[in-house]
């Protein structure tokens, strides 16, 4: 059972990871366990595997730590949805393969602890018995996602998307 | 049409194979002139490349810089250890590394003039938007971006649209470059400048530090750059002749500012455009005053503080930490009595770095700290407890208030 887990503006990465966790301080620890330890403990201990993050404007600003990013990959995120992200998290998750999506429907749909199965292949997302369209993302990120992330992309390409 | 500044550097930092000038919206290859990593991640970085990449050196070690700067010197068993790989992996890789006490990554590339007018400044750092003070296209990015610079010597970016800020008029007295810099965040907001370039027009006068204070504070906006046009800089940053003004260039928007009738600017917890002017704020107990940073820790702003504190104490109930931002600008501050008055005040100096800004050494805030801050961010818990509140002010509000123990306005002192 997957949930959506729902924020709202500004969320900044020093929330989804203080810098006194960055994996620097605490070598050997899974960073993970730290994704929004302190700004949503329920999301620490709770979150599962395929769970979606909603949040409304500038998801992700602030500092560039990718750990932010790999924190909620480890947590295997399913996918987060808001009404834009900031530029270094934008970049940073599309890098790590994480999908991003702006969906102004969805944000203003659906509410924290709901229910909800997403489906990337079809471009879906149900949320109790609702069934949005997920929106298509930006050619040169939608690459880089399909090949799972901008290091597989590079290592089966041998060069970056757009450039021959 | 004209190009931007943007525009005009990222024409010139293209790919082979990419030869055409670019304009807002283009996705391009560049090859960076510089990419700057700090103690914090260049281990993470180290990683990348050799395991997820399977790249075993840098392609080219002269585009590479190392700073130690975010726990200097180590607090830890664990930090001193990745100082000591990252030194080992420098030698090994003929990569230069500016190692403890030397200063704050984005104060020693433009002390070095390693950043200047024209070039493409990568960091692993959001706060690479400094590097636009010297007219350099600065900007942060994370780690695996970062890793793929070093192995392939490349990377990709999407053109920015231009703000345009044009700033009318002198400020008055106690009222400083981050003043300016809170204003713009206040005006902007925290995401109005988000994928976009901060252009600063009519600040030709405007030192060196106050152009670094500023544009530290354009990723604040969101801002992918911050950049300064070259007028007023020193003649020993060498301008390239292609890049200049061209009033022909295309912005997507103006903001205009007039400095007269600018009062002292305070950020409050716990966003950074959370902005008023000080009279709202004037008289909030506070029981740490932090002078330093990127944005705030030069020699101008420890001389700025110690003009206010010189002859007086700081507040019973106050802990006033100053870290310098770099080895010459402390070296500069203790050569002409400035330090010697800031340690006469009741000022702890720490060793020049990152200091306290992100919570991890030399001043952490515990439960229920309020700090008043010279740095650029006052997000929940960034320097220590959840509860504890950060609120942003230049070095003249730091010092004011460093001596009532509430915040206050230097224009209202004696």
């Amino acid at each position: 059972m997957t949930r959506i887990w729902k924020f709202g503006a500004d969320v900044d990465t020093d929330q989804i990871v203080p810098g006194r966790y960055a994996p620097y301080m605490r070598p050997g620890a899974d960073v993970g366990e730290a994704a929004f330890i302190e700004a949503r403990p329920d999301f620490a201990k709770n979150a599962q595997p395929g769970d979606v993050i909603v949040a409304t404007q500038n998801f992700g600003c602030g500092s560039s730590r990718e750990y932010a990013v790999e924190a909620l990959r480890r947590r295997k995120v399913g996918a987060i949805i808001a009404l834009s992200f900031a530029r270094i998290f934008y970049r940073n998750a599309i890098n790590l393969g994480i999908p991003l999506l702006e969906a102004p429907e969805i944000v203003n749909g659906v509410a924290d602890g709901d229910e909800v199965t997403l489906d990337l292949a079809s471009r879906q997302l149900t949320v109790k018995g609702q069934t949005y369209a997920l929106p298509d993302l930006p050619v040169f990120a939608q690459q880089i996602l399909d090949a799972g992330g901008i290091v597989p992309y590079v290592r089966t390409h041998g060069h970056f998307p757009g450039e021959s | 049409m004209g190009q931007t500044l943007s525009e005009q550097i990222l024409s010139h930092g293209l790919t082979a194979g990419m030869g055409h000038p670019v304009s807002a919206g283009d996705f391009v290859v560049v090859e960076p002139d510089v990419v700057m990593s700090h103690d914090s991640l260049t281990p993470s970085i180290i990683k990348i490349m050799q395991e997820e990449l399977q790249s075993p050196n840098v392609k080219n070690p002269n585009q590479l810089a190392f700073v130690f700067d975010h726990v200097v010197p180590p607090s830890t068993v664990g930090t001193a250890d990745s100082q000591n790989l990252v030194r080992r992996f420098a030698a090994e890789q003929g990569v230069r590394l500016f190692d403890v006490g030397r200063g704050i990554c984005h104060q020693v590339l433009v002390e070095e003039k390693i950043a200047a007018p024209g070039k493409i400044v990568i960091g692993a750092d959001s706060h690479s938007t400094s590097y636009g003070s010297v007219g350099a296209f600065g900007t942060g990015m994370g780690s695996t971006d970062v890793a793929l610079i070093w192995a392939t010597g490349k990377t990709w970016l999407r053109v920015p649209e231009t703000i345009q800020v044009v700033v009318s008029g002198r400020p008055g007295n106690h009222i400083d470059a981050k003043d300016i810099a809170l204003k713009l965040c206040r005006e902007i907001t925290i995401s109005g400048a988000n994928y976009m370039a901060v252009e600063y027009h009519g600040l030709e006068w405007l030192p060196l530090e106050g152009r670094q204070t500023i544009s530290s504070m354009a990723v604040e906006m969101g801002a992918k750059v911050g950049i300064f046009p070259p007028a007023g800089l020193d003649s020993s940053y060498p301008v390239p002749d292609w890049f200049f003004v061209d009033p022909s260039a295309h912005y997507t928007r103006q903001v205009r500012l007039d400095l007269e009738a600018l009062a002292p600017q305070v950020s409050r917890p716990h966003n950074v455009d959370n902005v008023c002017d000080i009279e709202e704020v004037a008289g909030t107990p506070v029981n740490v005053v932090f002078l330093g940073t990127c944005t705030n820790g030069r020699y101008a702003d420890l001389r700025i503080a110690a003009q206010i504190l010189k002859g007086k104490q700081v507040s019973r109930n106050i802990r006033l930490m100053v870290t310098p931002a770099s080895q010459v600008q402390l070296s500069r501050a203790a050569t002409d009595g400035t330090l010697a008055t800031l340690i006469e005040a009741g000022a702890i100096i720490t060793t020049p770095g990152c200091g306290m800004c992100m919570g991890r050494h030399q001043g952490t805030l515990g439960e229920n700290d309020v700090c008043l801050s010279t740095a650029n961010r006052n997000f929940k818990g960034r320097m220590g407890a959840p509860s504890s509140k950060i609120y942003l002010a230049s070095p003249a509000v730091a010092a004011a208030t460093a001596l009532t123990g509430q915040i206050s306005d230097p224009r209202s002192l004696s």
